[in-house]
C-alpha cells in the first residue's frame, strides 16, 4: 500500500517507454500527468470541506447544518457548486474590466501551484524541489497582488478597503510566517519538504519548536484571511470586502482558492510540524491526508469560535507580539543546535 | 507630505449590520471615521398618522410594531398612557401578568443585544446560542398570547387573555435556567479577549453627553448615570418589586453590553418576585366599549423599555380617537449620539458602536 | 391665572403639582399655568421659549428634554416640551408654545438641549414647525423631496 502511487507511476513510465517514448518525454507526460490529478482532486476536495465546515459550524451552533440532498447532506455542495457555475457573470460597468475578470482566475492559480513541491507521501512531490520551502513561501506572497486586483478593479471603496486590509494584513503576518519557519530548516538543515519530513525521523518538529508552530499557525490564519483574521472579507463590516462585487463562478474561483489554500498551508503544518507522512501501520499518503484534516478542523474550529479582531489589533499583534516572538524562537533554536553540537550529539 | 483626502462611505441602509434600514454616512480618513452622519427613516410607516384614524383599541397592535424585539414594552406603554387618560384602574392580576411578560420581553431583546453584538464582531456562534435561548422566551409569548414576537397581548383596561397553565412551568424553568445562560454567555462572548478588546474603550459616551443628548435606558446607565424609570419615575406595580439599577462607569461599549447582561439578572428577579405575588382575579377591567376620553386632555406617559424611555403622548378631542398620537422612541435619540462617539475611531467601532446602541429601526423610524 | 386640570381628588401629588405650579406662575409670569396629577404645564409665548429653558434648566434642575412634539390644532399649532430632571426628582414640567399657522416659527433650542436636534428636526419633518437658529432643519424621516407635512390635519386633503 506504501509505494501504491509510486508504483502506478513506475508502471506508467515504463510502459509510455516500451511504447517508444524517449524517457524525458514520458517524465514530462507522467509530471503534467500528476499535477493535473493533484489539481482535480484538490479541487473536489474543497467539495469535501465545505460540506465539512458547514457540519462542524453546524455543530457548533446547534444546529444541523445541510441534512436535505443526499446523507447527511452531502450533496449540497455539489448542487451549490452547480448554481454557482450556472449564475449570471456580472462585471460592473464601472469597474476595471481586465484586472477584475483576471484577479479571481490568477488567485486559483497561485493556490494549486502551492501543491508542486508539497510531499503527499513518501516520494510523492510533484516536484522534489531543494527550495521547496521558499517556494512555497514567495508564492503564498503572491496571493496579496490577486486579493488588490479584485479590490482596485471592483471600483467599489468596501472592496478597496477590503483589498488595502488584505495587503496590510498579509505584508505584515508574512514575516513572523517565514521567520517561524526558520527554525524548523535550522534543525533540518534544509529547505527540501522531503528531507525536512525525514529530519524528522527521531522526533516531530512540534515537540522542538513550540512556539514555531504557534507563531506559525496564528500568522497562517491571518494569511488564510480565516476567522478571526477575516479582515479582507469582513462581512459584518466591509459587506464582504475585496469579493463584494464578484458573482457566479467568478466569486467561487475564490472560495476555492481560499479552501485550496487551507488545504496547502494545513499540509504544510502537517509536514514541517508532524512528521509529514510519518506514522505507524497506514501508508504515507494515508497518514498525512489525516494530519491535514486534523489541522483543518482547527482552524474551522476558530473560525467558528472567535469573533474578528479589529484591524490596527491585528497589525499591532503581528510587529509587537509575533515578530519578536519568532525572532527570539530563532535565537534560542540557534543557540540550542550550537549547545547541543558542543556537547557532541 | 502625501497629499491625502477623506472619501465618504455609505453603512447601508442595505448593509449586514445595520439592524434594518439605518443609514450611516461615514466621512473617513483611511480606516479612521473623520465625521458620521446618521440617516434614519427608511421604515417610516407613518404610525402618528395612522393612530388619528383608529380608535384607542385599535392602535394596540401598531404599538405593538414598534419595537418588534420586546414587543410587550410598547404596548404596555400605550395601554398605560390611554388608562391615564380616560382613568381606568387595571385589576392587579392584569398588572402582575404584564410585568411578567414586559420583563420577559426585556430579556429577550437583551439576548437579541448580546447575539447581534456577537455577530457584528464576526462572532456568529454567540449570536446562535443567544436566539436559542431566546426561543424559549418567544414559546412562552406563543403560550400566552398566540404570536411569537409581535403579541399584541394587552389591552386597554387589562390584558387579552389570562395565562395558560403551561406558561407557570415554562417561565418558572426559564428563570432557573437564566443564570447558567449568562454564564454561557460570558464563556463564549464576554469572555473572549478578541471582544473585550473590541468594545473596551470604544464609543465612550461621557455621562453629560448622554444626558444633554437624551439618551436613555441601558445607553444612559452605562455612562454611570443611574436613572431608570421602574424605580425614579415607577408606572405600573413596579414599586413593589425589589432589584437593582446596574451602572457602568466609562460608558463605552463594553459597559454597555455588561450593564444590559445584568439587567437581564435583575428582570429575572422582578419576574420571581411576580410570579410569587400574583393574585387570582379579574384580568380585565370595565372599559367602555367605545372609549371617549374628555375633550382637551393630554398626558405623557412614558415607560422603561429595554431600549430606553419610550414616551406616548397623547391628546384627546373626546372622541373615539386620539387626535394626537406621538411617540418618543428611544432608540431614534439614542442614534444621535452615534456620531460623536465613532468620531476619531476605526470603522470597525462604527459597527460595535451601532450594535451596542441597539437601536431598533421600527421604532426609530415609527 | 391657575386652574385644576386633574379629576381626582386632591392627592399629594395634586398638592405637589400645584405648588409647582404656583412657583412656575410666580417665577415666570407665563401666559397661563394649570396642572394635573402628572405635570405641570407651563404656556409661554414663543419669543420667550429660550430664556424661560434656559432658566428652566440653570435653576430648576430641568437638564433632561424628555420629549417634543407638535400638536396641530388648526389656526394653531402647539409645540410641547415635556421636561424631567436626572438624576430624578419630583418637578416635571410641560412648555407649551402657540404658533399661528401662518408662520409656524419656534426658536431652536440646541445650544440648551442638543437632544432637541433630531426632535425638532422631526417636528419640521411631520408638522412643518420651523424652527429658527435650527443648524441643520431637514427631514429626518421622510425623504428630502417629499412635499407636505403629513401630521398636520390638513394633509392630503387637497390644500
Amino acid at each position: 500500500m506504501e509505494h501504491l502511487f509510486t508504483n502506478i507511476a513506475q508502471i506508467l513510465t515504463s510502459w509510455m517507454v516500451s511504447l517508444g517514448l524517449p524517457p524525458i518525454w514520458a517524465d514530462l507526460i507522467l509530471l503534467i500527468g500528476q499535477w493535473t490529478i493533484i489539481v482535480v482532486i484538490v479541487t473536489l476536495n474543497v467539495i469535501v470541506l465545505v460540506w465539512l465546515e458547514r457540519k462542524i459550524s453546524g455543530f457548533i451552533q446547534e444546529r444541523l447544518g445541510p441534512n436535505r440532498l443526499g446523507p447527511f447532506g452531502a450533496f449540497q455542495t455539489i448542487a451549490d457548486a452547480m448554481k454557482l457555475l450556472t449564475k449570471e457573470d456580472i462585471i460592473p460597468s464601472q469597474a476595471d474590466r481586465w484586472i477584475f475578470m483576471t484577479a479571481p482566475m490568477l488567485f486559483i492559480v497561485i493556490a494549486v501551484m502551492l501543491y508542486a513541491v508539497l510531499p503527499l507521501g513518501q516520494g510523492m512531490e510533484v516536484v522534489d524541489l531543494n527550495v521547496g520551502l521558499f517556494y512555497f513561501i514567495s508564492l503564498g506572497s503572491l496571493s496579496t497582488i490577486c486579493l488588490l486586483m479584485a479590490g482596485w478593479g471592483s471600483n467599489n471603496k468596501w472592496s478597496l478597503l477590503g483589498a488595502m486590509r488584505s495587503v496590510a494584513q498579509m505584508i505584515s503576518y508574512e514575516i513572523p510566517l517565514a521567520f517561524s519557519l526558520l527554525g524548523v530548516v535550522m534543525l533540518a538543515g534544509s529547505l527540501n519538504l522531503s528531507e525536512i519530513v525525514t529530519a524528522q525521523n527521531r522526533y516531530w518538529f512540534i515537540l522542538l519548536q513550540p512556539v514555531a508552530f504557534l507563531t506559525y499557525f496564528i500568522a497562517a490564519t491571518a494569511e488564510l484571511n480565516r476567522g478571526p483574521f477575516d479582515m479582507p472579507e469582513a462581512e459584518q463590516e466591509l459587506t464582504a470586502g475585496a469579493y463584494t462585487e464578484y458573482t457566479g463562478m467568478r466569486w467561487a474561483l475564490f472560495f476555492l482558492a481560499e479552501y485550496t489554500n487551507l488545504v496547502a498551508v494545513s499540509a504544510l503544518a502537517a509536514t514541517l510540524f508532524f512528521g509529514g507522512g510519518q506514522g505507524p501501520w497506514l501508508p504515507s499518503w494515508l497518514w498525512i491526508i489525516i494530519k491535514t484534516y486534523l489541522i483543518m478542523l482547527v482552524f474551522m474550529w476558530m473560525k467558528w469560535t472567535f469573533p474578528r479582531i479589529r484591524m490596527d489589533h491585528l497589525m499591532s499583534f503581528s510587529w509587537k507580539v509575533l515578530i519578536p516572538v519568532s525572532l527570539a524562537n530563532i535565537l534560542i533554536t540557534g543557540l540550542g543546535i550550537e549547545f547541543f553540537r558542543g556537547m557532541g550529539w | 507630505m502625501i497629499e491625502t483626502e477623506t472619501y465618504t462611505i455609505n453603512i447601508g441602509p442595505q448593509h449586514p449590520s445595520t439592524h434594518g434600514g439605518l443609514h450611516v454616512e461615514a466621512i473617513m480618513d483611511g480606516e479612521e471615521v473623520k465625521d458620521a452622519i446618521v440617516h434614519v427613516g427608511y421604515v417610516h410607516r407613518s404610525v402618528e398618522k395612522i393612530a388619528e384614524s383608529r380608535t384607542y383599541a385599535q392602535f394596540v397592535p401598531y404599538a405593538s410594531r414598534l419595537d418588534y424585539l420586546a414587543s410587550h414594552l410598547p404596548t404596555l406603554g400605550y395601554v398605560q398612557a390611554v388608562e391615564k387618560l380616560a382613568g381606568i384602574i387595571v385589576p392587579e392580576r392584569a398588572e402582575y401578568i404584564r410585568v411578567i411578560v414586559s420583563e420577559l420581553s426585556r430579556i429577550a431583546s437583551h439576548m437579541i443585544f448580546v447575539g447581534s453584538l456577537a455577530i457584528d464582531l464576526g462572532a456568529t456562534t454567540g449570536m446562535v446560542y443567544c436566539f436559542r435561548d431566546r426561543e424559549r422566551i418567544m414559546d412562552m409569548f406563543e403560550m400566552s398570547s398566540g404570536q411569537r414576537m409581535i403579541a399584541s397581548y394587552m389591552r386597554l383596561g387589562g390584558i387579552s387573555a389570562d395565562l395558560p397553565e403551561s406558561f407557570y412551568p415554562a417561565v418558572e424553568s426559564f428563570i432557573n435556567d437564566l443564570p447558567g445562560m449568562i454564564a454561557e454567555y460570558h464563556g463564549l462572548i464576554s469572555g473572549n479577549e478578541i471582544l473585550q478588546e473590541r468594545c473596551k474603550d470604544v464609543g465612550i459616551l461621557s455621562a453629560q453627553d448622554a444626558v444633554a443628548y437624551g439618551v436613555t435606558g441601558p445607553n444612559l446607565r452605562a455612562s454611570g448615570v443611574d436613572y431608570d424609570l421602574r424605580r425614579d419615575d415607577p408606572y405600573g406595580i413596579y414599586p413593589r418589586f425589589e432589584f437593582r439599577v446596574p451602572t457602568g462607569q466609562n460608558g463605552d461599549s463594553w459597559d454597555r453590553f455588561m450593564v444590559r447582561i445584568e439587567e437581564m439578572e435583575q428582570s429575572g428577579r422582578i419576574i420571581k418576585q411576580a410570579l410569587r405575588d400574583m393574585p387570582s382575579g379579574e384580568i380585565q377591567a370595565k372599559v367602555p366599549r367605545i372609549l371617549k376620553p374628555e375633550k382637551g386632555r393630554e398626558v405623557y406617559h412614558r415607560v422603561e423599555s429595554s431600549k430606553g424611555e419610550l414616551g406616548f403622548h397623547l391628546v384627546s378631542d373626546g372622541s373615539d380617537k386620539p387626535y394626537r398620537v406621538h411617540v418618543r422612541a428611544p432608540s431614534f435619540i439614542n442614534l444621535m449620539v452615534l456620531p460623536l462617539i465613532c468620531r476619531g475611531g476605526k470603522l470597525q467601532d462604527v459597527i460595535t458602536n451601532i450594535a451596542t446602541l441597539d437601536p431598533v429601526l421600527g421604532e426609530s423610524d415609527r | 391665572m391657575i386652574t385644576d386640570m386633574a379629576e381626582e381628588s386632591n392627592t399629594a401629588k395634586d398638592n405637589h403639582m400645584a405648588e409647582l405650579a404656583a412657583a412656575l406662575n410666580e417665577r415666570f409670569k407665563p401666559l397661563e399655568v394649570n396642572y394635573d396629577q402628572y405635570f405641570a404645564y407651563l404656556k409661554i409665548e414663543p419669543g420667550a421659549l429660550p430664556a424661560v429653558m434656559q432658566s428652566l434648566y440653570d435653576d430648576w434642575g430641568m437638564n433632561y428634554l424628555g420629549n417634543l412634539d407638535a400638536v396641530d390644532y388648526g389656526e394653531e399649532f402647539e409645540v410641547v416640551y415635556h421636561l424631567y430632571g436626572i438624576p430624578a426628582h419630583d418637578k416635571k414640567i410641560a412648555v407649551k408654545v402657540r404658533v399661528p399657522r401662518q408662520n409656524p416659527s419656534v426658536p431652536s433650542l440646541i445650544a440648551i438641549y442638543p437632544t432637541a436636534d433630531w426632535q425638532e428636526r422631526e417636528a419640521y419633518d411631520l408638522m412643518g414647525i420651523q424652527f429658527t437658529d435650527h443648524p441643520n432643519l431637514v427631514r429626518v424621516l421622510l425623504p428630502d423631496d417629499f412635499s407636505g407635512h403629513p401630521l398636520r390635519k390638513d394633509f392630503g386633503k387637497g390644500v
